[in-house]
């Protein structure tokens, strides 16, 4: 009996952070080019809706998840314009992608009246039906839908490419000596932009993953609640490895669902309180962690190309 | 077919900032083969030259032809691919990654994944061929600076390079490591590569070049071969009137008195090992003395010490009967000259008129009711300029658009010009020029004369000798001997510098 209570509760951790998994692995990247992408809080609204409103409009998953991408590219592309060639700073200019993304995000959902008490079809679960009942890892992996899966196997590709590839020896470079990049040949602004638009899409998919891996709907007022700070929080305490990042993500997800729970459990303590705590335990982690954590030289630094 | 001899032409290249002509109708050329010398006081214009062939920045006007063929040269991968290789004075390389990652970085490749195993073995073999060791897999920031130079050299032979490029790449080498690079260039030429080596110290120069060719003030002053040249020759060039670090005549002293006082001092570096042992030291009144030792033999800590910013261990320091507690932030009673101005010595991000003022800014006339009375300190910084020749359109300009010289000048003016009773001189001509150099010793000797008592700390021994009234040798923070400046005899500083004490010499 309490047996099960667990196997829930670690299966909703999972299914609570494959939508951080997916944003934290773009965010990785773009952090560890330099550039802080403050604005996927933002982007994860924009993609939570475009997910609904496709998947609602033309019934098709697929097509739902392309035009999330593409709307996380342009996203990404404008943070990168405005942070890498126009040299914002990076901290207010997500600040303000976020609190547009919110006003439009909500503006849009009103003018789609037909959809806003629209329930669509969420991600489907790739493994049958009779692999589901297999005790613990059934529910706890199998009958999980394929965005937390995409969530568990992309981090480790995600890995790969940072360290055993040119582009990715080019990703950390950048992040760390920008002059040194730019005079070995490679062009700082491209791949910087190429990490930011990446942070983009996949801040989006993780937005259109909040939506349609789990709840089949959006909700006005933000419903990505803090989920892209919590990320970039993860980055810093994993020290910016993807795999690491994803680890942190799920214990986030764990000490999350596990307050959901003890809620419903306990009347004693204040439920507000609880709710408080994943974020206590951020706050006590990062103070632990920061020091091991190596940050990337230039992090949240602008890069001009005339300053030799 | 003449044009083929050389490797790399430059002709007529202008380069004007704001304001400022940077080159002036500069032409060079180097011939296959041959290590042609770049030499000039800094901010010569040289580096800014050398930037133009790597594509750092467009020439306003002018050519640039390799091998004979006029080339377009507008970003570091173009210079690269046209087989232009270049060291940085400040090196350019990412130090969280290892060696061979820097090595390959940049390199335009169709294969993604990174494959390093080739890349280690055709490392290994430069290495051997020019006698400059790296292991391919050690993190670049665990490596001595010498070594860090190796990989730069080693990043532009792999590449194969036509013509290499060194930017003052003597400025961070041990002498065995300078020799090591001799040979090396030695090496590289001998394979028909050809090396533009930038320096202004002379004797390297003369040592290591073909040619030279002189810039002063961005302007092209002449191309000689260096057996013709000496050095007083080239630092006329340079400088551009005969220049000597000769021992200057000084007025003597008779009533001397004991300004400071170091007894049984002793303290630690910042990694906590003892760096001063039961230090004795007495610097009087109108006397130099000189303190001369290898690098990072507890001359650092010993000037922190006396300004009050490192704590003592034992022992105790007194400046005119007044012991040294605290920081002392008063230039009136003790000037201070840190050894490195960029850092310590001045907020490279502020204006010439804050810096001239940032021990002073709270007191009259600059600051009224605690307000800062920019009037007044726009005033002062002007007279600063003027009187210490500082070299800037502006008191507005930021220090870090400063030369090292001025930005060195800037310094001496705070701290020497309220006329301390001590100057603690730290190394206050690493990295100057000779115009420079000669400028800071007169100072210095002023100062004596005017009666200050002076530390003047250097690991140059020539100007310690030139300029001092007693020479202190330190070794692995203890004194060596106490010698004086008229007699000394450099033969018995240089054991002392290697850690023979006096007597066990005589």
């Amino acid at each position: 009996m309490s047996f099960d209570i667990i196997v829930d509760w670690l299966q909703a951790a999972l299914r609570w952070a494959a939508p951080l998994i997916l944003v934290s692995i773009g965010e990785v990247y773009s952090e560890r080019s330099g550039v802080i992408n403050m604005g996927i809080e933002g982007i994860m609204l924009f993609g939570a809706l475009s997910g609904v409103a496709v998947a609602f409009y033309t019934q098709s998953l697929l097509l739902a998840l392309l035009i999330t991408i593409v709307v996380g590219a342009i996203l990404g592309l404008a943070v990168a314009y405005l942070t890498v060639s126009r040299r914002t700073n990076q901290v207010v200019t997500g600040l303000m992608i976020n609190m547009v993304a919110l006003g439009a995000t909500d503006m849009i959902f009103a003018l789609l009246s037909a959809t806003r008490k629209a329930r669509v079809a969420t991600f489907p679960t790739i493994f049958p039906e009779s692999m589901h009942n297999i005790p613990v890892i059934g529910k706890l992996l199998f009958a999980q839908p394929v965005s937390t899966w995409i969530a568990l196997i992309l981090p480790f590709i995600a890995g790969y490419i940072l360290y055993k590839t040119k582009w990715g020896l080019n990703v950390r470079a950048v992040g760390d000596n920008p002059k040194a990049a730019a005079t070995a040949g490679l062009s700082v602004i491209h791949i910087k932009y190429q990490t930011v638009i990446l942070s983009g899409i996949f801040a989006a998919v993780g937005g259109c993953a909040l939506t349609l891996g789990e709840v089949g709907y959006f909700s006005a007022g933000g419903m990505a609640a803090g989920r892209g700070f919590i990320v970039m929080a993860a980055c810093v305490v994993a020290g910016w490895d993807p795999v690491r990042t994803a680890l942190i993500c799920i214990a986030f997800g764990a000490a999350d669902t596990a307050q959901l729970r003890f809620q419903s459990i306990t009347t004693v303590v204040p439920y507000q309180f609880l709710q408080m705590l994943p974020y206590i335990i951020t706050i006590i982690a990062l103070t632990i962690m920061v020091k091991r954590s190596r940050v990337p030289k230039t992090w949240g630094a602008p890069y001009d190309p005339k300053d030799v | 077919m003449q044009e083929n001899n050389y490797a790399l032409q430059m002709q007529d290249i202008t380069v004007e900032f704001p304001g400022v002509l940077a080159n002036d109708h500069v032409s060079i050329d180097c011939k296959k083969g041959e290590v042609l010398g770049l030499l000039g006081e800094n901010g010569a214009g040289k580096t800014t030259l050398m930037n133009v062939l790597y594509g750092l920045y467009p020439p306003t006007s002018g050519k640039i032809l390799l091998g004979g063929n006029e080339v377009h040269i507008s970003s570091p991968s173009e210079a690269i691919e046209n087989g232009v290789g270049m060291v940085h004075q400040h090196f350019k390389l990412v130090d969280t990654l290892s060696v061979i990652e820097n090595v390959i970085l940049g390199i335009p490749s169709k294969k993604q994944r990174l494959d390093l195993e080739p890349a280690k073995k055709r490392l290994l073999e430069l290495c051997k061929e020019y006698e400059l060791y790296v292991d391919p897999d050690e993190i670049v920031w665990r490596l001595p600076v010498g070594k860090q130079q190796w990989v730069e050299i080693l990043k532009a032979l792999y590449r194969d390079c036509k013509v290499l490029v060194l930017d003052e790449p003597t400025a961070v080498l041990t002498p065995a490591e300078s020799d090591q690079l001799c040979r090396a260039i030695r090496r590289i030429t001998a394979d028909g590569r050809s090396v533009v080596f930038i320096s202004h110290k002379l004797r390297e120069v003369i040592q290591i070049t073909d040619r030279v060719t002189v810039i002063r003030d961005g302007k092209l002053i002449g191309t000689i071969d260096t057996k013709d040249a000496t050095q007083i020759k080239l630092a006329e060039m340079m400088v551009g009137r005969p220049v000597t670090i000769v021992r200057k005549e000084r007025p003597v002293f008779e009533d001397k008195k004991p300004i400071l006082v170091m007894e049984g001092v002793s303290a630690k570096d910042d990694r906590g090992i003892q760096a001063l042992k039961n230090l004795n030291l007495i610097v009087h009144s109108g006397e130099i003395v000189g303190l001369a030792g290898v690098d990072g033999n507890g001359q650092r800590e010993l000037a922190e010490c006396i300004v009050g910013l490192r704590k003592l261990t034992s022992g105790s320091i007194t400046i005119k009967d007044k012991k040294v507690n605290n920081v002392i932030a008063d230039p009136s009673f003790v000037g201070f000259i840190p050894e490195d101005r960029q850092k310590t010595g001045l907020v490279m991000d502020f204006s010439i008129a804050d810096n001239m003022i940032i021990k002073d800014y709270q007191n009259e006339p600059f600051a009224q009711n605690k307000i800062l009375r920019y009037k007044v300190i726009k005033k002062h910084a002007r007279a600063m300029i003027r009187k210490y020749n500082v070299k800037s359109p502006s008191e507005d300009v930021k220090v870090r658009n400063l030369s090292g010289g001025n930005q060195q000048k800037v310094v001496i003016a705070r701290e020497l010009d309220p006329e301390p009773v001590l100057d603690i001189a730290a190394h206050p001509t690493r990295g100057l020029d000779l115009g420079a150099v000669t400028n800071v010793h007169d100072i210095l000797l002023k100062e004596r004369n005017r009666g200050a008592a002076v530390l003047f700390i250097s690991a140059e021994l020539q100007e310690v000798m030139a300029l001092s009234d007693r020479i202190i040798v330190l070794f692995g923070g203890e004194i060596m001997g106490d010698l004086n400046g008229e007699t000394a005899d450099q033969q018995v500083i240089g054991q002392m510098m290697l850690g023979q004490p006096l007597e066990v010499q005589k």
